[in-house]
């Protein structure tokens, strides 16, 4: 049977598509993970899993892949250039297109540090462009990185980056994100969006380069629990943009939660809205269970049938 | 130039547990300018050791003495027979000096009193900064002038991480963000035009991940000249 990106007929249709994102545990027992991944089955297009996130040894996002894919469910494969070099990230590649996987994401990862095996050798022996690229040369070209031919051409796959409107120089991530769809990037799943102001401004360049139109942009939400996780990510994660409205906004309520789960619905509203944004990609971490509601509540319930 | 900072003085001590008679070495190149082992700091570990056995009640006999350069054969052979008295020599010379002392006196122990840390210059006094990992293919036209791979903590070569913020890098905000500097630069010079082209993978056999590197230059050895 031939299998096919169903994140890619969803987003080449026209539809606003919608992913979800699973964090393996740190441990072989993927019971909890499966559950969540039920949780979200009619309400995401496809699922993130990432790679070893902010460092910490977790199941690899392939091993997950796996089970997901037995589930009947779609997984969007993380790789991050981190751990692995060249020679294992082509070959990870290969085994993961051969039981089905068609959705890759590249990225660069967070640096070893700060995770909980802070004295490891860091890799990077490609950086995520470079590996954007060799993705698709091996599908378009079937060619590894040093020159070799594959010995059978691969499957269409579906590639995706990632890009963060709020790292800096500003001025130069939409050049960056050019950059990255010059290497071969198709889909863009962006950094959380907090300060919605920024990322317009962001769109409106992505727009006066054309790149809207040469990639399907799916904007990041992630629904807010606490005053405490929003002040954590606005001091602690890298590359991210919490403003003190939403802050203040959040303080303000009598339930934290509830107004941390409009938000995200505003946000997907507002998203949906923006010339140019193709999906938006829900980071729920630690709260998969919000995620039916958050997507419900935001109108992109039920999820379109494509085939 | 190479830097280095002294190992603690415990790590040191553990290390010449066994000897009596010890020499420390100062070298008179690159850790004499970078404070870390010349004249000056052999004679303040000597002083700090000797205080140290004194206290445990041991006996030894710690001499100091400096060569030019521990890294090449004909400054250490000139202190040869001078050296061949001490049971142990406590090097504080970078890595490089260690090995090639050990190498040209193979009946000496020959130890490291130094951790070498990196290839680098003094921004200012009592700051030293890394900026060359010698991967053997430089690619400094690139940015003129800064290095993605030694100053960039992913060594990215296509632009900034995700993580690159108000200038900083984010595995530690007193690290500038290489790639910002590069933008910088080059928009100043007129040069962003650079950052567009995508560098490929980089070539790492030139560098030590290719294993030890070894440089013959046949018009310049001896052999050859006679
Ligand atoms: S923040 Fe800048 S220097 Fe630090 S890893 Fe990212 S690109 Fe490299």
């Amino acid at each position: 049977m031939k299998i096919e990106s169903r994140l890619e007929k969803i987003l080449s249709s026209g539809h606003f598509a919608v992913t979800g994102e699973l964090g393996p545990p740190k441990s072989a027992d993927l019971e909890t993970l499966k559950h969540h991944a039920e949780e979200m089955r009619n309400h995401v297009d496809a699922y993130n899993i990432t790679d070893n996130q902010t460092a910490i040894v977790r199941t690899s996002s392939i091993g997950v892949a796996a089970h997901l894919i037995q589930m009947g469910l779609e997984p969007n494969v993380q790789m991050t250039v981190r751990d692995r070099n060249r020679i294992c990230l082509q070959s990870d590649l290969l085994g993961a297109v051969s039981f089905g996987v068609r959705n890759f994401l590249c990225l660069q990862g967070d640096h070893g540090k700060f995770g909980n095996e802070p004295a490891s050798k860091n890799v990077y022996d490609l950086d995520s462009m470079q590996l954007i690229q060799a993705v698709k040369n091996m599908r378009d070209e079937g060619v590894f990185i040093g020159g070799e031919k594959l010995e059978h051409p691969l499957p269409k796959i579906f590639i995706g980056a990632v890009a963060n409107p709020f790292a800096d120089p500003f001025e130069y991530r939409p050049l960056r994100l050019a950059k990255k769809i010059a290497a071969g990037a198709q889909f863009i799943q962006t950094q959380c969006i907090f300060d919605l102001d920024r990322f317009e401004k962001w769109m409106e360049k992505v727009r006066e380069l054309g790149l809207h139109k040469k990639v399907y942009i799916m904007g990041g939400v992630t629904p807010i629990k606490s005053v405490g996780a929003a002040r954590y990510m606005q001091k602690n994660v890298s590359g991210m943009i919490v403003p003190e409205e939403l802050i203040t906004r959040i303080k303000g309520a009598e339930d934290k939660k509830k107004e941390g789960i409009k938000i995200a619905v505003e946000t997907i509203q507002r998203l949906k809205e923006i010339e140019g944004v193709a999906g938006v990609h829900v980071m729920a971490i630690a709260w998969e269970e919000i995620v039916p509601e958050i997507v419900e509540r935001a109108g992109l319930y039920p999820r379109p049938t494509v085939n | 130039m190479i830097v280095a900072e002294r190992k603690p003085l415990a790590e040191i001590s553990k290390m010449l547990e066994p000897f009596r008679k010890i020499c420390i070495l100062g070298c008179g190149t690159c850790v004499t300018v970078c404070l870390a082992g010349g004249d000056k700091e052999a004679a303040e570990a000597a002083a700090a050791l000797s205080l140290l056995r004194q206290n445990e009640g041991k006996d030894v006999e710690i001499s100091t003495h400096t060569l030019l350069r521990q890294c090449e054969y004909e400054y250490i052979d000139d202190y040869a027979e001078q050296l061949a008295q001490y049971d142990v020599i406590l090097s504080l010379a970078c890595g490089v000096g260690v090995q090639t002392m050990a190498t040209r006196l193979p009946d000496k122990i020959i130890l490291p009193g130094l951790n070498t840390k990196f290839m680098g210059y003094p921004q200012e006094q009592g700051i030293w900064k890394e900026n060359c990992l010698g991967c053997g293919n430089c690619v400094l036209d690139l940015t003129i002038g800064i290095c993605p791979i030694t100053r960039c903590a992913k060594s990215m070569l296509n632009g900034p991480c995700g993580g690159s913020q108000d200038g900083k890098c984010e595995v530690n905000k007193d690290i500038d963000c290489a790639w910002h500097l590069i933008h910088e630069r080059l928009s100043k010079l007129g040069m962003l035009d650079r950052m567009e082209a995508i560098q490929p993978p980089k070539d790492w056999s030139t560098s030590h991940h290719g294993g030890p590197r070894t440089i013959i230059r046949e018009d310049v050895r001896l052999e050859n000249r006679e």
